[in-house]
This record gives C-alpha cells, sequence and structure tokens, in this order.
C-alpha cells in the first residue's frame, strides 16, 4: 500500500512539473506574440458584442461556412465537435494529473456518462477521419492541396498535425481501454460509458491487472503528453489554427464584405486640397507629425485583423479554389497572401523586437514576397471571403497594397493610370467629355398605353 | 391594348432645381450607362420602365461625374474620396434622400462606403426596385414574349457576395419568363466576370484563360437562349465571351431591365 503512496506521490510531482515546462513554453509564445501584435496597426473597434457572439456560434461552432462543401465540411465538423467533447475529459486528466485522483468528475453522474460516452465514441471517429485526411493530403492528388506557396514543408507540418491527432485519439482509446479491463480486474465500478472501448477491451481479455494498469498509465502519460507537446508546437504550425480560429471568427470584420476601409489620412489631405483655407485655420501648425504612410508595405503597415487572420489560417485553400485569378491561371492566390503575411512578420516581426525597430533585412512584403502581378490580378469579387471558413479578409491585404503602389509608387499599370486621369479630368474611366453624358437620352421614345 | 409612341424627355435635376422641384427620386445613370453603348440601352429600357410607371425622378445629366469605386479598387484612394466627395457636395445642394442605380458597384460604394464621408442618402438597385414594383402589383410584365427560351442569370459580385442580393433580380426574371435554369456556381458561389477591381480597363496579368471565358463556358453548359445580368461590367464580359465562342448570334445577352421593358413592349 505504501508502495502505490508513493508511486502516485511520483506521479502527481511528476506531472506538476510536466505542466509547469507546458505552461512556461506557452507563455513565452504568447508574450513573443503579444509583441508581434503590438507592431501592427488599428484595424477597427470590436463593438457590437452580441452580433459577434451570434456569428461565433454559427460560423465556429456550427460551421455553417465550412460546410459549404458538404462532405469534406462534415468530415471536418464531426473532428471539431468531438474535440470540444474531448476538451472537457482532457479537462479531467489534468485534474487527475495534480490531485492524484482518478475519473475526478465521475460524481456528475449522467452528464459525465454521456461526456464521456460521447468523447470515447469521438475518438474513434476523429481517428478514422484523420486517417481519412492523411490518406486525401498525401496519396490523392486534390488540386487545393497544391500551389506555388504550398511548399514541402508546409506539406511536414500537417503530416506532423494530423499524426500528433491521430496519436491523442490512439492513446485516449487506449486508455479507456486498459482502464475498464483494470477496474474489472479489481472488481472496482467503471466510472462512465464506454461503446467503443468497451468492445477494445473485449479483445484485450485476459491482460493481467498488473499489465492493464501500466497499460492505462502509458496511455494515460502518452495522451497527456502527447496535449502538452500538440500545444506548444500549435503556435509554430499552421495548426495555430486550433487556438486563432475561434477568436478570429469573433473578431470578425463586421462591415460588408464590398465596403472598403476609409483612409483617413486621405480624406485629411482631400479636405485641404478641397477647401484650402478652412482646413489651415482648423489646423493650425503645420507640419507637426510625419505623414502616415499609404497603403501596406511591409509587416509594420498591416492591421492587427490581418496578422490575426494569417494565424488563424490553416492552408486549407478553398479560397484559392473559388478565385477567379487563380482558376485561370493566374499567379494570385489568396492563400498566399495569407500565408506571405505570416512568414514575413515571423522574419522581420522578430528582427525588429530582437533590435530595434528600425531593423530591417533590406527585403519588403511587398516585392520580396508578394510581387505587383499578384496583386493586379485580383478582381475584387471576395469569392475567397465567401469560402473563408473563419472568415479571413484576404482582399484586404491585396487592396492596401495597391493602395502603396499607386499613392506612394506612382506605379500602377499603365493603363489604370490612364483610367485614373480619365477620371481626373473628365470624371468617367473613358475618354469621353462631361457634356456628352445626356447623350443616351436622345430620340428616346416608350409605347405607352393609349388613354 | 391601343398604344402610342411618346418622346421621352428624361429630366435633368438642374432643371428642376430651377423650378423649385424636387424628384422623389434620383436615377444615377453611371458612366457605363451613359457612354458604353452596349449599356446605353439598357439605360434607356429602364427609363422606359420609369416612365410607364410615372416614377417621378430626374438624373444629374451633365453633373454627373465617377463614383469613384473604380479607382479606389485599382488602389487610388484619392481619387476616389474627391470623387465621392464632390458627389455628396452635389448630391447635398439638390437634397437628394433616394438614388436608384443599374449599377451594383455604384449601389455598393453609395450604400457601403459613402456614408464614412458624411452621405445621407439611400440607394436602391434598380433590380430591387423591379422586384418591388413586380410585388406591388404595379409592373405585370407577361411571359409570352420568352415563351420556350431558356433564361440563365449570371450574379455579379458587387449585387451577390457583396450585399446579398440574390433574390431580386431572380424574381424579376421570373416574372417574364416559365423559370431560370441556374448555372453550376450560383449565387454566392457565383464565378466573377473577371472584370472587377479595375480589370476591366487593364489586360489580365498572364495566364492560361481569360476570367470571362470561363464564366461564358458556365452560360453555355445550361444550354440556355438568354443569359440575364444586372451589372455593366458582367453585360460586357459576357458579351466578350459570347463572341469568343462565337455563340452570341443564338444567345443573347440582356440586363433584366431590358428583359421587363422588352416584355411589356415599352
Amino acid at each position: 500500500m505504501h508502495v502505490l503512496i508513493y508511486l502516485l506521490m511520483i506521479k502527481q510531482t511528476a506531472f506538476a512539473i510536466v505542466l509547469i515546462i507546458t505552461l512556461t513554453v506557452f507563455a513565452i509564445t504568447v508574450r513573443k506574440l503579444v509583441k508581434l501584435f503590438k507592431l501592427t496597426k488599428p484595424a477597427f473597434p470590436v463593438r457590437d458584442i452580441g452580433r459577434r457572439i451570434i456569428i461565433t456560434l454559427k460560423v465556429a461552432f456550427l460551421q455553417t461556412k465550412i460546410l459549404r462543401k458538404p462532405v469534406v465540411g462534415m468530415m471536418h465538423a464531426l473532428v471539431w465537435w468531438g474535440f470540444l467533447v474531448i476538451l472537457a475529459g482532457s479537462l479531467e486528466m489534468v485534474i487527475d494529473g495534480l490531485a492524484g485522483t482518478e475519473r475526478v468528475l465521475k460524481f456528475l453522474g449522467v452528464v459525465y456518462d454521456i461526456i464521456i460516452a460521447s468523447g470515447d465514441i469521438f475518438a474513434l471517429l476523429i481517428a478514422v477521419l484523420i486517417c481519412a485526411f492523411l490518406v486525401r493530403r498525401l496519396f490523392m492528388n486534390i488540386r487545393r492541396f497544391t500551389g506555388v506557396e504550398m511548399k514541402h514543408k508546409f506539406h511536414v507540418d500537417a503530416t506532423i498535425a494530423l499524426s500528433l491527432i491521430l496519436f491523442l485519439m490512439i492513446t485516449l482509446l487506449g486508455m479507456n481501454t486498459f482502464y475498464i479491463l483494470y477496474a474489472e480486474s479489481e472488481g472496482s465500478v467503471i466510472a462512465g460509458t464506454y461503446p467503443v472501448s468497451s468492445y477494445f477491451s473485449g479483445i484485450f481479455e485476459g491482460t493481467s491487472a498488473g499489465s492493464s494498469h501500466l497499460w492505462h498509465e502509458v496511455n494515460w502519460w502518452g495522451h497527456i503528453l502527447g496535449i502538452f507537446f500538440f500545444a506548444n508546437y500549435l503556435p509554430y504550425s499552421k495548426h495555430f489554427h486550433v487556438f486563432m480560429s475561434v477568436p478570429n471568427v469573433f473578431l470578425s470584420n463586421l462591415a460588408p464584405v464590398g465596403k472598403m476601409t476609409l483612409m483617413e489620412n486621405v480624406t485629411k489631405e482631400v479636405r485641404i486640397m478641397m477647401n484650402p483655407e478652412a482646413e489651415y485655420s482648423e489646423t493650425g501648425e503645420e507640419g507637426e507629425a510625419v505623414p502616415e504612410r499609404f497603403g501596406i508595405l511591409d509587416i509594420e503597415d498591416i492591421t492587427w485583423k490581418n496578422y490575426l487572420d494569417s494565424l488563424a489560417c490553416t492552408q486549407c485553400g478553398r479560397c484559392t479554389s473559388v478565385c477567379p485569378a487563380n482558376l485561370t491561371g493566374k499567379l494570385l492566390s489568396p492563400r498566399k497572401i495569407v500565408m506571405n503575411v505570416r512568414e514575413r512578420m515571423s522574419v522581420k516581426g522578430n528582427g525588429m523586437i530582437k533590435n530595434g525597430s528600425d531593423w530591417n533585412d533590406g527585403k519588403a512584403l511587398l516585392g520580396d514576397y508578394i510581387t505587383a502581378e499578384e496583386l493586379w490580378a485580383c478582381t475584387t469579387c471576395n469569392a475567397c471571403v465567401q469560402e473563408c471558413p473563419i472568415n479571413i479578409n484576404q482582399p484586404a491585404v491585396i487592396l492596401d497594397m495597391r493602395r502603396y503602389i499607386v499613392m506612394e509608387q506612382s506605379a500602377a499599370p499603365g493603363e489604370l493610370n490612364q483610367i485614373f486621369s480619365n477620371l481626373e479630368n473628365n470624371g468617367a474611366p473613358w475618354q469621353f467629355s462631361q457634356e456628352d453624358r445626356m447623350m443616351w437620352a436622345e430620340d428616346l421614345y416608350i409605347n405607352k398605353p393609349a388613354g | 391594348m391601343e398604344k402610342v409612341r411618346k418622346k421621352v424627355i428624361v429630366p435633368v435635376m438642374a432643371d428642376l432645381a430651377a423650378k423649385g422641384e424636387k424628384p422623389e427620386y434620383l436615377f444615377w445613370v453611371g458612366s457605363a450607362g451613359a457612354f458604353d453603348d452596349r449599356y446605353k440601352k439598357v439605360t434607356r429600357a429602364f427609363i422606359k420602365i420609369l416612365e410607364y410607371l410615372e416614377v417621378d425622378y430626374a438624373v444629374l445629366g451633365t453633373e454627373e461625374s465617377s463614383s469613384g469605386d473604380v479607382a479606389r479598387r485599382a488602389g487610388n484612394e484619392m481619387l476616389f474620396q474627391m470623387q465621392a466627395l464632390m458627389n455628396i457636395e452635389l448630391m447635398n445642394s439638390y437634397e437628394v434622400k433616394k438614388i436608384i442605380t443599374c449599377d451594383p458597384h455604384v449601389y455598393n460604394s453609395f450604400k457601403n462606403e459613402y456614408p464614412d464621408l458624411g452621405a445621407d442618402f439611400s440607394v436602391i438597385h434598380h433590380s430591387r426596385f423591379l422586384a418591388q414594383m413586380i410585388e406591388e402589383g404595379k409592373l405585370n410584365p407577361g411571359t409570352e414574349i420568352f415563351k420556350g427560351k431558356g433564361i440563365t442569370y449570371h450574379d455579379p459580385c458587387y449585387l451577390g457576395r457583396a450585399n446579398s442580393e440574390y433574390e431580386a433580380p431572380r424574381k424579376v426574371i421570373r416574372s417574364v419568363s416559365s423559370g431560370i435554369t441556374e448555372m453550376k456556381r450560383n449565387r454566392s458561389f457565383a464565378l466573377c466576370c473577371g472584370a472587377g477591381g479595375g480589370q476591366m480597363f487593364k489586360e489580365a496579368e498572364k495566364g492560361d484563360k481569360e476570367v470571362f471565358i470561363e464564366r461564358t463556358e458556365d452560360v453555355l453548359e445550361t444550354g440556355a437562349d438568354i443569359v440575364a445580368t444586372a451589372c455593366p461590367y458582367c453585360m460586357v464580359m459576357i458579351t466578350d465571351g459570347l463572341k469568343y465562342k462565337n455563340r452570341h448570334e443564338d444567345i443573347k445577352n440582356y440586363d433584366i431591365a431590358e428583359l421587363v421593358a422588352m416584355s411589356l413592349d415599352l
């Protein structure tokens, strides 16, 4: 008996140490992220909390947008819903690990049975679905998983993340199976209901009480260490999605998708141009502030939402798969734009944090990561925005980079410069005189009912 | 029914203002509506409907200028805001409260973007206006003229995805026909015609196909005799696509306003 108590104490202590390490590493990552977010610009004030909650429930929890592709969408939805249920079980494991208890939440009774039983079923379901995802990714030639931006390392990342989830599900089922076996051999009451694992326990019938105990411990530790590792692997993976997608949906841009953001620094200049005297008297002293840069050149010009979008993106490629430019062979891929933002932030953002905000590697997001050719291929049709399962706004970055090209570099394609000057001179994109704006109305007749 | 041919004198805002009159609606013609040869016909068709309904409206005429939408999407925020502030000033001077337009890009910009710069008017796209008139029983176009014709509808991005208006244009089409043969990509799944974001005015980037051809293939797949649109850009692109496919003789591209005007024999 004493030996058991000692073992339990060792387990508790070991668990506490591992948990502290996990949380510390995670805290360091969060601190780094906060610093990176501090480099970004304001996007929009976060208001309308009620509306945001409804959007989060619909888009994140009910998966309305990913279900636009019903089959694969449902596969993802099942994994996600299963994840939520299993998360409750993981919470119990943390309490058990720290307190030296076993299945501490069993006092919840029927609720506990429901959570544990659905977690048990979902574990098998998720394992099967993850295998299907691995097969899709590795052996089926799915266009959505290809493209210039889908470098080898991103496929490796995806495979690691999927394999880790598979490992977590197998250990969860293993844990449940051997829990049943040793509880049976000890003659103690089995807490929870296990529709899947009780079937597996039948297969391992006859395993000695000692071995069952050992295998339970192995799977328990495997599962919880797997979760801890996963949690700290995610922030450096495309699967950061797991943490960031719900906040990203909650922090969606609530403006209609067709609305572009107003550049207030431009409004100021335009008003001065249109009415110089009035504005001067209002502003008083001139030239007190350094003029703000128009549009996006590099990472310091993006908003926190642009960056959050990039962290939440899991590279599913639904945006690119519906992009008219991409479908017709142009260079533009909305997914690449989002991925480039994250890549550039990790290079330049971290560089700036380390070496001061003046640090520069002589490169920029515009030009070295994203080319003008990609940006000019966008038709602003918003198909990417419509399709993104977690409300990422790809055109926001594209259009702000166009603004930099046009207003800071004066480097728009020639034909567009032509329409700009037409608009300035005669108020239309074509070279027609404003005086001719009523010519369409000449010789217009209507057949009216008599009387 | 007996009909008489009557000349239409399109009322202009400045003339009405001189007489101290204020029309209920401003009809925003748009640059394409005023200058594009094909789209001028749509403007004329819609004016006929306004006249038929005896709507109290006027146009800005030679005072109208670009909404600036294309400049904004091509990255020229400065030019957009200049156009917008100028337009708002002009419309305020006429105390404009309600605007109708056939152009989803203008509609989107007026509805969603102009308020940021102080605009205070409501805007309605002609698809919604026509649908309302049909609902209210003021417009009763018959299905006779398009009997036996298959009709499909191309959703403009700035009407559909940008402003969630999928039903009004369909309602209008159903009022003149026996139904719509949908393309495989429709409503929020619709493929862009390829003209938005300034593309209309420049060569496409290097690729292996033009977007408007990809979309025209969707049209051809339906086997429809008529493809209806509700946007000047889409009109140009789909018409070009049909020509490219050498199908412009047997497949016609009409705006929903033209379908109504034809059905009513205006």
